[in-house]
C-alpha cells in the first residue's frame, strides 16, 4: 500500500477517478459510458502533446516547447492541404504532418543551439514563424479530411476511441524509450545535472536534440489527428494544448526541476484535465468560477504529489 | 597544553548516550562527548564511521534517535545560539550571489536597507584575520571564484562572528581543496583561536595536519567512538590502527623497475602526453590549469553529439556534486551510467550486466552499501566518490582522467585504490591523474608541473619528488 501511494502517478488516477465519480453522481451513473469515451477522446491530444513535453521538461529547468499550439496547427494545416480530402491520402497526410514535427523540432533546437537562445523564448518565437505559415498557407479555406480518416480519427475498436489506442500505443513507446533504453538513461542523467552527464560520457546534445524533435513530432501527430477528429484544421486549433501540455505533465507527477519523468502520469492527468472541466459544467458552474476551480483543484494535486514524494 | 587555561570551564556542547539510526543503519552508536574552550578536537575515522552524523547532531542538524545533546557554557537551548558553526566539505554557498551576500544568508542580524555595507566589512575582517593576503574581493560573486577560494570564504564566514560570537566551530575537510600554504594559514589561525578561548573540532583524513593542530584526537568505526586521548597520546601508527585498517605504507614501487609503456595514446598540444599502461600525474599550485587541461582533454576526446559503443577516455570527477554525481538516481545507475552503451543490445539497457558490474566494483572497490539500489545520496562523501571511481573504472575505456578524485576519501579506500590503480595500469589502461596532494603525485610514473595554465616542468623516474614538483611550481614566480 505504501508503496502504492507514494507513486507520483497515483495522485493523477485518483483524481480523476474523483472527479469521474462526482460527475456520474450527479446523474446517478446515467451517461457514464459516453463520460468516459469523451475522456478517453478528447484526453488522448491532451495525453500526446504532453508525452511529447515531459520529456523535454525532463531535461531540467527552462526546457520547456511552447511552440506546440503553432506546431499542430501547422502539421494539421499543411496536411489537410497535401491530402485535399481525395481518398486513401491518410499516410501521405501523416507523412505530411511527422515531417513538419521533424523540421519544427529541428528549427527548434538550432535555434537553443545554436543562438544559445533560452528555450522558452526560441520556441516561442519560432512558434509565431509556423502559425504565420499555417495562416498564409490556410488563406481561410476548411479542407475536410478524406471520410476513411474521418471515420478512424472519430471511430472506436471494441468502444475504445481509436485516437486514444493511438496515444496508449505512444504511450507505451515512450514508457520503454524512458525506462529500458539507453537513450532513456541518457535523457534522465541529463536532466539531473547536465556537466555531469557529459562528463560521465552522455552525447548530452544528441539527447537535447531528440527531446526537442519528439515533442514537435508528437504536437504534428496530435495536430494531424485533431484536424481529422474534428473535421478540419482551425488556425486557433492548437491554443489550448499550451498550457495543457506543461499541467499534465506537472499534474502527472513529473519532475519540473528535470530528471525524472512520469509516463502513467501524463494520462491520468489528461483524463482528469477533461473531466474536471464537464464535472463544473454538470454541475453548472459558469466560466469564471470553473477556471478558478480548475487552477484551484490543479494546485491541490500538485502540493499533494509533490509533499508526498518529499516525504518518503 | 594550551587548553589547561580554560580546563575547568563547563563544556561548550556535551552528548550524552547519543544514538542515531538511518532506518537500518545505526550511525552514531551511543557516543559520549564534551568539548570545552581551548580545545581543537581532531575527529578522524574512515568514510562512514559516523564522522558527519556526529557533527550534524552537535550543530543540530539531524536530532538524535536517542540520548541528549546539551550546551553547558552557553545555556543556549540549541547550537545556532550556543555559537556552534559548520564548515561543511560539500560545498554551500550559493554561487550566484556575492561572497558578502553569502554571509548574509547565515548572519539574520544584518537587515535593513544598507546592510551590503557591515557584511561586506564583516567578511573582509574575518577573511583577513584567516587568511592574510587572500585577494578576494567580497563583491566578486561566488562562482567566479576558485574552488579553493570558495573554501577560503566558507571557512572565513564560519569564524565570523555573526551577531553573536562563534564558540565552536566544525570544519569538514577544510583543506582538501587548499594548496599548503593556504592550508598552513588555516592551521595557525585554529590554534589561535583555540587559545582564545574558542573550540574547534577538525576532521580531516590528513593525519599529519591532525596531528599538527588537534589537542585532543577522538577516533570512530563503526557509529561508536574506539579511542579518545590527547594528542600526546597517539602515534601515527596507533592511531590508522586505532581507525581499524592495517598498516599499508610498504608502498611497493613500481617505478625504477623500468617499465615498458605502450605507444603514446594521449598528446594535447599543450604538451601533456601519456603512454599506454603509463600513470600520469598532473601537479602544481591548486587552480594552476590542471583541472582545465583535463577536463579540455576529456571534452575533446569525447563527443556531445556521437553516441560511442566503447568509449575512448573516461573521468572521474573530483566536485562530486557539481561534474559527477546523479542525486536523483539508486548507486546501481549512478555506477552503471557510462557502461550502458557497451553492453546494451538494440538500445536496451542490459540490466543483468548493469546489476553484476555493480556488485563485481561494489566488492571491489568496498562501497559501504547493503543494497545498490539504495539512493546514491545516502552514501557518505567518501562512499560517493568510490561510486564514481567504480563508474570510471567498470568500463572498458583506454584512459582515465582523474581530476583530484581523492578528496574527502579516507586512508583506507586510498590505498585500495593506488592499488586498483596500478593493477589496471599494468593491464595497459593509462591515467592521467590530477592530486593536490603531492605524496599522490610522487606514485605517478611520469609528472606534469603546471604553473599559470601552462606545463613548467615534466618529471620522470627519481626526479619525482617533492622537493622538484615544488620548484617547478614557484621557479618562474620568482624572477
Amino acid at each position: 500500500m505504501q508503496q502504492v501511494i507514494s507513486r507520483p502517478w497515483i495522485w493523477s488516477w485518483l483524481a480523476a477517478a474523483a472527479t469521474f465519480a462526482m460527475t456520474t453522481a450527479l446523474t446517478e451513473g446515467s451517461g457514464a459510458g459516453a463520460l468516459a469515451y469523451a475522456a478517453l477522446s478528447f484526453g488522448a491530444f491532451a495525453a500526446i502533446v504532453g508525452l511529447g513535453q515531459m520529456l523535454v521538461i525532463t531535461l531540467g529547468p527552462g526546457n520547456v516547447d511552447l511552440s506546440i499550439p503553432a506546431v499542430m496547427t501547422l502539421s494539421g494545416t499543411l496536411a489537410l492541404k497535401a491530402m485535399g480530402s481525395e481518398p486513401d491520402t491518410a499516410m501521405l497526410g501523416l507523412g505530411v504532418a511527422i515531417l513538419v514535427g521533424l523540421g519544427t523540432g529541428a528549427a527548434n533546437f538550432a535555434l537553443i543551439y545554436a543562438l544559445r537562445l533560452p528555450p522558452i523564448v526560441a520556441t516561442l518565437a519560432a512558434s509565431l514563424v509556423y502559425q504565420s505559415i499555417a495562416i498564409w498557407s490556410n488563406r481561410g479555406l476548411r479542407i475536410k479530411p478524406p471520410a476513411g480518416l474521418a471515420d478512424f480519427a472519430t471511430g472506436r475498436i471494441f468502444g475504445v476511441p481509436n485516437v486514444a489506442l493511438v496515444g496508449l500505443v505512444l504511450a507505451i513507446v515512450v514508457w520503454v524509450a524512458l525506462e529500458r533504453s539507453v537513450w532513456g538513461r541518457w535523457l534522465l542523467a541529463s536532466g539531473q545535472n547536465m556537466r555531469a552527464a557529459r562528463l560521465a560520457g552522455v552525447p548530452v546534445e544528441m539527447v537535447r536534440a531528440s527531446a526537442y524533435v519528439t515533442v514537435t513530432a508528437f504536437a504534428a501527430v496530435a495536430g494531424y489527428l485533431l484536424a481529422s477528429f474534428s473535421g478540419g484544421a482551425a488556425l486557433n486549433m492548437g491554443q489550448d494544448y499550451l498550457l495543457m501540455s506543461i499541467a499534465v505533465v506537472v499534474i502527472g507527477g513529473t519532475s519540473i526541476a528535470g530528471g525524472f519523468s512520469n509516463v502513467p502520469g501524463v494520462w491520468g492527468a489528461a483524463l482528469f484535465m477533461f473531466l474536471v472541466v464537464s464535472m463544473l459544467n454538470s454541475y453548472g458552474a459558469g466560466a469564471g468560477v470553473r477556471m478558478i476551480l480548475t487552477g484551484l483543484i490543479i494546485i491541490g494535486i500538485v502540493i499533494a504529489a509533490s509533499t508526498r514524494r518529499a516525504s518518503k | 597544553m594550551q587548553q589547561s587555561a580554560f580546563e575547568n570551564d563547563a563544556p561548550i556542547v556535551a552528548l550524552t548516550e547519543v544514538v542515531k539510526h538511518f532506518g537500518a543503519v545505526r550511525a552514531l552508536d551511543g557516543v559520549d562527548l564534551e568539548i570545552r574552550p581551548g580545545e581543537c578536537l581532531g575527529l578522524v575515522g574512515h568514510n562512514g564511521a559516523g564522522k558527519s552524523t556526529l557533527v550534524n547532531v552537535v550543530n543540530g542538524g539531524v536530532s538524535p534517535t536517542a540520548g541528549t545533546v546539551a550546551f553547558p557554557a552557553s545555556g543556549a537551548p540549541e547550537a545556532l545560539s550556543a555559537g556552534v558553526r559548520s564548515v561543511f566539505q560539500e560545498l554551500s554557498l550559493c554561487p550566484n550571489l556575492t561572497v558578502a551576500e553569502n554571509l548574509r544568508i547565515s548572519h539574520s542580524g544584518l537587515r535593513g536597507p544598507g546592510w551590503r555595507r557591515p557584511a561586506r566589512a564583516e567578511i573582509r575582517q574575518s577573511l583577513d584575520a584567516v587568511f592574510p593576503g587572500h585577494g578576494i574581493d567580497a563583491n566578486a560573486t561566488v562562482d567566479t571564484l576558485s574552488i579553493a577560494e570558495r573554501q577560503m570564504v566558507e571557512i572565513a564566514i564560519g569564524f565570523a562572528p555573526r551577531g553573536t560570537e562563534a564558540r565552536l566551530v566544525i570544519l569538514d575537510e577544510p583543506t582538501s581543496s587548499l594548496d599548503a600554504g593556504i592550508a598552513e594559514q588555516l592551521l595557525r589561525h585554529i590554534r589561535h583561536f583555540c587559545e582564545s578561548g574558542g573550540a574547534v573540532i577538525f576532521i580531516s583524513h590528513m593525519l599529519g595536519e591532525v596531528f599538527d593542530v588537534a589537542s585532543r584526537i577522538l577516533v570512530m568505526k563503526d557509529g561508536k567512538v574506539v579511542a579518545d586521548r590527547t594528542v600526546g597520546g597517539f602515534t601515527r601508527q596507533g592511531l590508522v590502527d586505532a581507525m581499524g585498517h592495517v598498516a599499508t605504507d610498504e608502498r611497493q614501487d613500481p617505478r625504477g623497475k623500468a617499465h615498458a609503456f605502450g605507444k603514446e595514446v594521449v598528446h594535447t598540444s599543450q604538451g601533456l602526453s601519456a603512454r599506454r599502461g603509463e600513470v600520469v600525474g598532473l601537479s602544481g599550485l591548486a587552480g594552476h590549469g590542471q583541472a582545465r587541461a583535463l577536463a579540455r582533454l576529456y571534452l575533446d576526446a569525447t563527443s556531445s553529439w556521437r553516441p560511442t559503443g566503447k568509449p575512448r577516455m573516461v573521468f572521474v570527477a573530483g566536485d562530486r556534486t557539481r561534474d559527477g554525481i546523479l542525486p536523483l538516481w539508486s548507486i546501481l545507475r549512478n555506477a552503471s551510467i557510462s557502461i550502458l552503451s557497451e553492453t546494451a543490445k538494440w538500445g536496451l539497457v542490459d540490466r543483468d550486466a548493469e546489476t553484476s558490474a555493480a556488485a563485481e566494483w561494489k566488492r571491489r572497490i568496498g562501497i559501504r552499501t547493503e543494497d545498490v539500489t539504495n539512493p546514491v545520496l545516502s552514501l557518505s562523501g567518501g562512499n560517493q566518490q568510490k561510486v564514481l571511481f567504480a563508474r570510471a573504472l567498470a568500463s572498458a575505456a583506454p584512459v582515465v582522467v582523474m581530476d583530484d578524485p581523492m578528496r574527502g576519501v579516507d586512508v583506507g579506500t586510498k590505498q585500495d585504490v593506488y592499488a586498483i590503480i596500478r593493477a589496471e595500469a599494468a593491464n595497459g589502461r593509462t591515467f592521467l591523474w590530477y592530486s593536490t596532494e603531492t605524496e599522490e603525485v610522487c606514485r605517478c610514473d611520469r609528472v606534469f608541473v603546471f604553473r599559470n595554465g601552462e606545463i613548467s616542468a615534466e618529471l620522470t623516474g627519481a626526479d619525482i619528488t617533492e622537493e622538484r614538483i615544488l620548484e617547478a611550481s614557484f621557479e618562474m614566480q620568482e624572477a
